[in-house]
């Protein structure tokens, strides 16, 4: 009996060891499991329906694939919630890896570990109809005379005051909604986001919502790149960051994002 | 002067003994904190993450600078909730009946102010009147929120303001009355008087929670400094700046506590 067990217990074992390439093998916060965060809710085209378990959505299929090149089936992937400042809070974290579009900068860098980047976004500016209407272009002078606002938790914020140098000074708010709230109320005349939440809230979300420009991803200077959020110093980093590499090489990042991200071509581009 | 009494000299004694004792027992607990907080495992991790002296360096000037919209919202908040508290609570006290339906609006105000959370009448207000579509610069988020401050803190004030109305002893009331003075002028000039000095420290309190709840306009737009504070630790990933706009608070608020405190034990000694 007591060999049984044994046996068993070691058969158990082995199958958890081989089912993870030996990279990732025990450096998950529990044995045999990924555990990945996600934001609450997840926002379109991010995750769709706020179901990451479903694998539909840009990151929650860009997790799976990762996962699947990680060595852990669709089964050993478990989905927690986190806002950003529980991602970024001393510590232990509940999660292994945490992607909901954060941008990797110099300064998140020294206190959070990142991935290599997995989408590199282009920002775009967020307007209405009736601020076109009023005389509104994608000009840099005509941008500088709006007023704008962003979500007070992005990068938009450095970017307004780089990319636009806005005359009068930001509003900032403390979520998507709040800003399209502000958008709607006509207190600011446009906001700052990446492209594919901007195309969203344009459709979706603001009435009468319009896209005046966007600003390339490959601008030189500074360019908007999401990474995976690790624990400061996490052992999965170089997992991680191989089977990002692995995907990319294979064209299969590509094909999710081909598949999940709106063409945005019809967007003019800012100069 | 003369020679202290013998037992003016063991009092004297007394009082330095105790001094010292304080002092001492301050002194072990401060140093006990200072030895024992380092040694928490997670400590490193914490003091980088909210007491990061680069980080704090670097945006602290940016803060003190943010802190000035917050004074400025203040400034111009506090009169008008004084005027308003003051208008309502003479609402509340009015006694004719041909004018209850006024004393009527006042009771419903206050209920209504008090009982609601002051951010989620800094959404409504905020979001929801300009949303009905006013033209520019009437939809402005500082016209709003400051509305939606003065609304809620008046009602405050407002019920302050009444419960000194009503400490004053109703005989004075007809003291006032049977001297030939008619009822604004008894509310005016013998009444009132006592009742706001009365209240005076308690309205302090309700000032100093202003001071602090300015910061929820952030919620709608204006950058003060919470929201300056949310913009450095979201791009630092490091929340020192939160500690920083703590302490500027800080400066603010505790020195207006104590002047409260001070305020209210003089009407108490002035009493007793």
């Amino acid at each position: 009996m007591k060999l049984w067990i044994t046996t068993a217990a070691a058969l158990v074992l082995a199958t958890a060891a081989t089912a993870q390439n030996d990279c990732a093998a025990g450096k998950t916060l529990s044995d045999g499991t990924l555990t990945i965060a996600t934001g609450n809710p997840a926002y379109y085209p991010w995750v769709m329906n706020d179901a990451p378990e479903s694998g539909e959505g840009y990151e929650a299929a860009v997790a799976y694939a990762l996962a699947a090149e990680m060595g852990f089936s669709a089964d050993q992937v478990t989905w927690t919630r986190t806002s950003f400042d529980q991602a970024i809070q001393p510590g232990a974290k509940d999660f292994d890896l945490n992607l909901q579009q954060f941008s990797i900068t110099e300064d998140r860098e020294k206190m959070v570990d990142f991935s290599e980047p997995y989408y590199a976004s282009a920002m775009a500016v967020l307007t209405t109809k009736k601020v076109v209407e009023a005389g509104a272009t994608a000009t840099p002078d005509s941008l500088k005379s709006l007023i704008w606002g962003a979500d007070a938790n992005t990068t938009a914020v450095p970017m307004l005051g780089e990319l636009i140098q806005p005359e009068k000074d930001p509003l900032l708010y403390g979520d998507n909604a709040d800003v399209t709230a502000a958008l709607q109320a006509g207190q600011i005349d446009a906001a700052l986001f990446d492209l594919p939440t901007a195309l969203y809230l344009s459709a979706v979300v603001v009435d009468g919502g319009t896209l005046l420009g966007q600003f390339p991803a490959a601008r030189t200077e500074n360019p908007d790149e999401f990474g995976i959020l690790m624990e400061e110093g996490s052992a999965l980093k170089p997992c991680v960051d191989a089977a990002l590499t692995a995907l990319k090489d294979s064209g299969k990042l590509a094909e999710i994002e081909a598949t999940w991200l709106e063409e945005a071509t019809a967007v003019p581009v800012i100069k | 002067m003369t020679t202290p009494t013998r037992r003016q000299a063991f009092e004297a004694r007394q009082r330095r003994r105790a001094t010292r004792i304080a002092a001492a027992s301050t002194g072990a607990v401060i140093l006990a904190l200072i030895t024992v907080i380092p040694l928490a495992p997670g400590w490193a991790a914490v003091k980088r993450s909210f007491f990061n002296a680069e980080v704090f360096a670097k945006t602290f000037p940016g803060l003190a600078q943010a802190f000035l919209m917050d004074v400025a919202i203040f400034l111009w908040c506090a009169p008008l909730i004084a005027a308003l508290g003051l208008i309502v609570a003479l609402m509340r006290d009015i006694r004719s009946p041909a004018l209850y339906p006024l004393r009527l609006v006042a009771i419903l105000y206050t209920d209504v102010f008090r009982g609601l959370p002051v951010i989620l009448v800094i959404y409504l207000i905020g979001f929801g009147i300009p949303g009905l579509g006013l033209p520019r610069p009437w939809n402005s988020p500082y016209l709003w929120g400051s509305l939606a401050l003065i609304l809620v803190y008046a009602a405050y004030v407002a019920e302050v303001i009444r419960s000194g109305i009503e400490s004053i002893h109703q005989s004075q009331r007809a003291a006032a009355l049977s001297l030939g003075l008619s009822q604004t002028d008894t509310m005016r000039f013998v009444i009132l008087p006592q009742a706001l000095r009365r209240v005076v420290p308690a309205n302090m309190n309700l000032f100093v929670a202003l001071q602090k709840d300015v910061a929820l306009l952030s919620f709608i737009g204006p950058v003060e400094i919470f929201r300056q504070a949310g913009v450095y630790k979201s791009l630092m990933a490091n929340f020192t700046p939160y500690v920083g706009a703590a302490i500027i608070f800080l400066a603010i608020t505790i020195p207006a506590t104590r002047y409260a405190d001070h305020l209210m034990n003089k009407q108490r000694k002035a009493r007793s």
